[in-house]
């Protein structure tokens, strides 16, 4: 799960290197086992918001390392820096400090769209509020990731549905988002998520807006998923889905508070 | 599914959004094929009209006038070398090659006569080419001369010897009907008795003669210079000259009417592209949110660009399409409002043309906005709600 991301892949109206490895592997990273037991490593990540008044920070020096394969939860309560540290593990957000790894490649030394490139090729993204496209159906959403791979309109279609049997929604491919149900619109945009079969899954509360049955549906999928050899790194908030992650940490106030179940009686989660 | 699907699925499942683009396309490219067919339609008609509206060449007998003057004094003139045109000459001008482009050939011979005690100048003409040529003649009540024994006068001629319709006057013994009054020209034709050529050259005693042939130029079958070089060769004794005021300011109301026409389409394409520039900057607006998503999912800012410019291409062509059709049928119930005898000009190549053009002002408009679209920050648009 740490091939290089290729550009030859990339369907683009312009034209990009063909042929050029986007990335290559950091070579500050140590050598053998310690590569896979440090999939994603954050090492003094810092970030700070600027604005009208005061600077906020957001991650004041956050070190985390997270092995190949972990289920691992992030939790905290709302403004310790969890979405953040979510948005600049995907990708989508510069940290003003500190240096972010996956897979050995160093996400910000990445020039230009190669980021882009990188998100789409190495993370699946499954967004707080599910974030589907309303006018494209449950199938055309699934295939997003796939509309700018140089790839057969059929064999996308043919991995869209796969992914959609996968997580149960087969028979809902030609609905629209606005004709799906909130659990029903989770599975699509976890299919979308995983489509380019993406060695990185992240997710943000996506249990926020679901019941509570929905809620262990979904993450009975997510279960599923992990068990598969997915790497998944989700943010919550909800204490009540902690059983599913094989390592849970907390943040409070932009650093690692600590470790569950080795945290202080009555931590705020 | 490549991006141009999912442009076209956003047109397809956005009617209202997708209909208010295709209309800011569709009113101007509808407009601008209005403007050029109705521009095409009246042009050709005007160009025919005038085209027979007067001579634009004058044949007339070669000579050289020779002034006589003595110790600084004048003492008048005389032509020298002219020879009268005759009835095998008008013959031979019909004989050039570009014969075609000659949409009237009057010949007419003129003299003074006397009547009713007042000397006047009678002219014979072939009355049916000379009222095309002279389309600003017109006869009140009564008609053209139909034979040798009838007559038109001029306004001023018919006032100064009390002639009315149905009168009877005598010109060197031949007696003529008159059956009709020209309206006044503000010219010398109110001065003149106008009757049948053949009849006047009896009158006057110069059988077969004639003083000087007009002639108008169809400008569409053949310049008017190879014209007059056809007819000074087919006529060696004669002098052939080109009325160059006269055809330079009837083409030149013509062009300034086109010209009209063009700067009309420039200010509406202009509208045009303001407002597809405005739909689509309110477009990616609303669509804030979603080009966060599609950033977030891993599309460049290329891929972003292309959407928002491809969505407004394919719009383009359907406007194309659409307001070529209306623009047409606008200008099949314009054009008989403004002009009696035009015909619409159908141009098959002003489709290609309209829906380019659409496509074009779509492309162009749409850049700055696709360009903005593609450069949002991922982050900040996914917050945007």
């Amino acid at each position: 799960m740490s091939a290089p991301v290729s550009t030859q892949d990339i369907e683009s109206p312009a034209a990009v290197d063909g042929g050029a490895e986007v990335v290559a592997p950091s070579t500050s990273v140590p050598p053998g086992d310690d590569r896979a037991l440090r999939f994603i490593d954050a090492r003094g990540l810092e970030k700070t918001f600027s604005g009208d008044g005061a600077p906020v920070h957001a991650l004041r020096g956050l070190d985390l390392a997270v092995p190949e394969g972990a289920f691992l939860g992030v939790m905290g309560q709302s403004g310790s820096g969890k979405s953040t540290f979510l948005s600049i593990l995907g990708g989508l957000s510069h940290p003003t400090g500190g240096s972010i790894t996956v897979d050995g490649i160093d996400l910000y030394g990445l020039p230009g769209e190669r980021l882009a490139d990188f998100r789409r090729e190495y993370l699946g993204f499954v967004f707080q509020s599910f974030n589907l496209v309303p006018y494209l159906t449950a199938l055309e959403n699934v295939t997003l990731p796939l509309a700018v791979k140089k790839m057969p309109g059929v064999e996308k279609r043919r991995r869209a549905q796969a992914v959609l049997e996968r997580v149960g929604l087969a028979g809902r491919a030609g609905h629209l988002p606005g004709k799906l149900s909130g659990g029903e619109q989770e599975r699509v945009a976890i299919a979308r998520a995983l489509v380019n079969e993406p060695p990185l899954i992240l997710a943000d509360e996506p249990t926020g807006a679901l019941d509570s049955e929905t809620t262990v549906e979904i993450m009975d999928l997510f279960a599923r998923l992990h068990r598969e050899g997915n790497t998944i790194v989700m943010v919550t908030h909800n204490p009540e889905i902690q059983r599913y992650f094989d390592r849970a940490i907390v943040l409070r106030d932009g650093r690692l508070d600590c470790e569950l179940p080795a945290c202080a009686p009555g931590t705020a989660v | 599914m490549r991006l141009h699907s999912i442009a076209v699925s956003n047109l397809r499942r956005r009617k209202a959004r997708a209909a208010f683009l295709i209309a800011g396309l569709l009113i101007g490219v509808g407009t601008v094929v209005t403007l050029l067919s109705l521009t095409q339609s009246m042009t050709g008609q005007a160009k025919a009209n005038l085209q027979s509206y007067g001579a634009n060449i004058v044949v007339t007998p070669q000579s050289r006038d020779v002034a006589l003057s003595y110790g600084g004094i004048a003492a008048g003139g005389v032509s020298v070398g002219a020879r009268a045109l005759r009835a095998a000459d008008v013959a031979r001008i019909e004989t050039i090659p570009a014969r075609d482009a000659l949409s009237v050939v009057a010949p007419k011979l003129v003299g003074p006569v006397h009547v009713k005690g007042h000397r006047v100048l009678l002219m014979g003409v072939r009355p049916a080419d000379e009222f095309r040529l002279k389309r600003w003649w017109s006869v009140d009540t009564g008609r053209p001369p139909a034979n040798g024994h009838e007559l038109v006068a001029g306004a001023a001629a018919a006032e100064t010897l009390h002639l009315q319709m149905g009168d009877y006057v005598r010109i060197a013994g031949r007696r003529f009907t008159v059956t009709g009054i020209l309206r006044p020209t503000g010219a010398q034709d109110d001065d003149l008795l106008v009757a049948d050529l053949g009849a006047v050259q009896d009158v006057l005693n110069k059988p077969g003669q004639i003083t000087l042939v007009e002639i108008a130029v169809s400008y569409a079958q053949a310049p008017v210079h190879d014209v007059v070089t056809q007819l000074s060769a087919a006529l060696p004794d004669a002098k052939v000259a080109a009325m160059q005021e006269a055809v330079e300011s009837r083409m030149h109301a013509v062009d300034e009417f086109r010209r009209f026409s063009y700067a009309i389409i420039g200010v509406v394409v202009a509208i045009e592209i303001l407002v597809v520039f405005l739909t689509m900057m309110g477009s990616v607006s609303e669509r804030t949110h979603e080009i966060g998503v599609f950033r977030a999912i891993g599309f460049r800012r290329v891929h972003i660009t292309w959407l928002i410019v491809v969505e407004a291409v394919i719009a383009g062509v359907i406007a194309g399409i659409v307001g070529y059709m209306a623009g047409m049928a606008t200008t099949y119930a314009v054009l008989p409002l403004l002009s009696r005898d035009a015909d619409v000009a159908w141009i098959p190549l002003l489709g290609v043309v309209a829906v380019g053009l659409a496509v074009v002002i779509g492309a162009v408009a749409s850049l700055y906005p696709a360009l903005h679209a593609g450069k949002l920050d991922p982050t900040e648009a996914l917050r945007a709600l």
